[in-house]
């Protein structure tokens, strides 16, 4: 569905992405780890085309540009924010309006479904800035969700969640995946990355590991970083 | 009662104030709409930075005997396009370089008027406002601007919500961000040179700030400050223009002392815990 052939990404002038290789297939649960500043986040813009890449080729088998989700983390501007969950949840549909200026009554209901799907209907119209942080994350899934058909790209989807919160999105996940949304999801979590993740691409600038989560989970390097014995505990 | 209606009989008397009632309402409409985005997307600086090359570009044209309207368009559009770049890409600068920018403009304009004609009554008015500006060609203007700017933002107007709320989703799922972001620059542009000379150079990005900013108090999704802050905006305007005609007062600072108390009942109202 997508393959990445020696990308390289830099930003600011300095290469943050160096050479990574890999390849997501239909129906996986793929995630990319690794610390803070390891070039995660930048490698999941220049897949979706908001930073140029430097060398390399990214390319897209069965689905289209306009036909991927994408949960970026928060930014300040949002938090306050006056939208009501409906209108952020319905910007989710515009790729699919074309040249139209307005909505169809189709896309209403394609948002409607992705609200009644995370279970946030009853909040339809409440400001998004009166809502917590998980709710806050469902809305923006539930707009991801309208935006995609087959391929859903997320950067660090718990971050500032409390662990009950981040569990229940990880069941979400968890179950789109199930039936048949395929994840591209980074977090700097490893272990629920092991017990979710199918797949495993771990990141320092360059691809440390990449395979499936069984090999991952075997290496010395899961060990060291998760701090369960290994070379450097 | 009868008081105000003789006064508002009198004021609709004066071609003069007709004219400036029909641009100033159309300028209030159009700058609260194209505000509520610049407020939201930390951008309110572009309209104040706009307004200070305006005044350069008015000095200039004045003391070389050309059109000022011939010169400020062009002037404004490409100052539009810097101050957008600046605050697109080098964030955390970004609000230093437009402070920059705006008071260069205005001391390049200043000395530009010392050195030739000198502080006249026209640098004036185009500091602080006047109500006599408006020709018929501004109202012409003004009516094709504000057409333009409606017929835009309505055709715009959910992906001008997008790209506000959320400009890297927008960019990731195909929308042309960079372009909306141009737009909404232009607009503005535009807007800051029909209404400057009635408002003020310094005054007019008032106009853009308050009225989102005193929505926002209030309303919580996105069309509801939208349609208030542009409701509001005529009203203050009119509220502000009756003001000035009764006390004398300049017209732009009597509209942004109202703009100023909408706000704060705005303000108390959010405090009181009303919300909608």
């Amino acid at each position: 569905m997508l393959t990445c052939r020696d990308v390289s990404l830099s930003y600011g002038g300095r290469t943050v992405v160096e050479n990574v290789s890999f390849s997501v297939e239909r129906g996986d649960y793929f995630c990319v780890v690794g610390e803070n500043g390891s070039g995660k986040t930048t490698l999941m813009k220049g897949i979706l085309g908001l930073l140029p890449l430097s060398g390399g080729r990214i390319e897209f088998q069965g689905v289209k540009r306009t036909e991927i989700g994408y949960l970026p983390q928060q930014t300040v501007v949002q938090r306050d924010f006056p939208a009501s969950v409906r209108e952020v949840v319905l910007s989710g549909r515009l790729n699919r309006c074309g040249l139209l200026p307005f909505y169809t009554r189709r896309d209403r209901a394609c948002a409607n479904d992705n609200l009644e799907r995370l279970g946030i209907s009853s909040e339809a119209g409440k400001s998004y800035r009166d809502l917590s942080g998980g709710q806050q994350q469902r809305v923006l899934l539930a707009r991801a969700l309208c935006a995609a058909d087959k391929l859903l790209m997320l950067d660090e989807p718990v971050a500032g969640l409390d662990p009950v919160m981040a569990s229940e999105l990880y069941a979400l996940l968890e179950k789109l995946n199930r039936d048949g949304m395929t994840l591209v999801v980074i977090s700097h979590d490893l272990k629920s990355a092991v017990s979710y993740g199918k797949k495993i691409l771990h990141m320092r600038r360059g691809a440390l590991f990449c395979g499936s989560t069984d090999d991952y989970a075997k290496t010395d390097l899961y060990r060291f970083m998760s701090g369960m014995g290994g070379d450097g505990a | 009662m009868t008081a105000l209606i003789d006064l508002l009989a009198e004021l609709f008397s004066y071609s003069f104030i007709v004219r400036a009632m029909i641009v100033g309402v159309l300028v209030a409409l159009c700058s609260a709409l194209l505000g509520v985005t610049l407020v939201l997307k930390r951008y309110s600086m572009i309209g104040d930075g706009l307004s200070h090359v305006g005044f350069g570009t008015l000095a200039i044209s004045m003391s070389l005997n050309l059109a000022p309207l011939r010169v400020a368009i062009p002037v404004m559009l490409l100052a539009a396009f810097v101050l957008l770049r600046v605050s697109e890409n080098s964030k955390i600068k970004g609000d230093a370089a437009i402070a920059l920018i705006s008071s260069s403009s205005l001391a390049i304009g200043v000395i530009v008027v010392s050195l030739t004609t000198g502080m006249n009554t026209d640098v004036c008015n185009y500091m602080f406002g006047s109500i006599l500006a408006m020709s018929r060609g501004d109202v012409y203007l003004s009516v094709t601007v504000a057409a333009l700017v409606l017929i835009l933002y309505v055709l715009s107007y959910n992906r001008i919500f997008a790209v506000t709320f959320d400009e890297n989703f927008a960019r990731g799922t195909g929308i042309k961000a960079g372009r909306y972001n141009a737009l909404i620059a232009f607009l503005t542009a535009m807007v800051i040179v029909v209404g400057m000379r009635m408002m003020g150079a310094l005054l007019i990005s008032s106009l853009i700030i308050f009225p989102a900013l005193t929505s926002m108090r209030v309303f919580s999704s996105f069309k509801r400050v939208v349609i208030c802050s542009a409701v509001l905006s005529v009203v203050c305007f009119f509220v502000g223009i009756i003001l000035s005609f009764a006390l004398s007062t300049p017209v732009g600072a009597s509209i942004v002392i109202i703009n100023l108390a909408a706000f704060c009942l705005f303000w108390a109202a959010e405090k009181l815990g009303l919300r909608a």
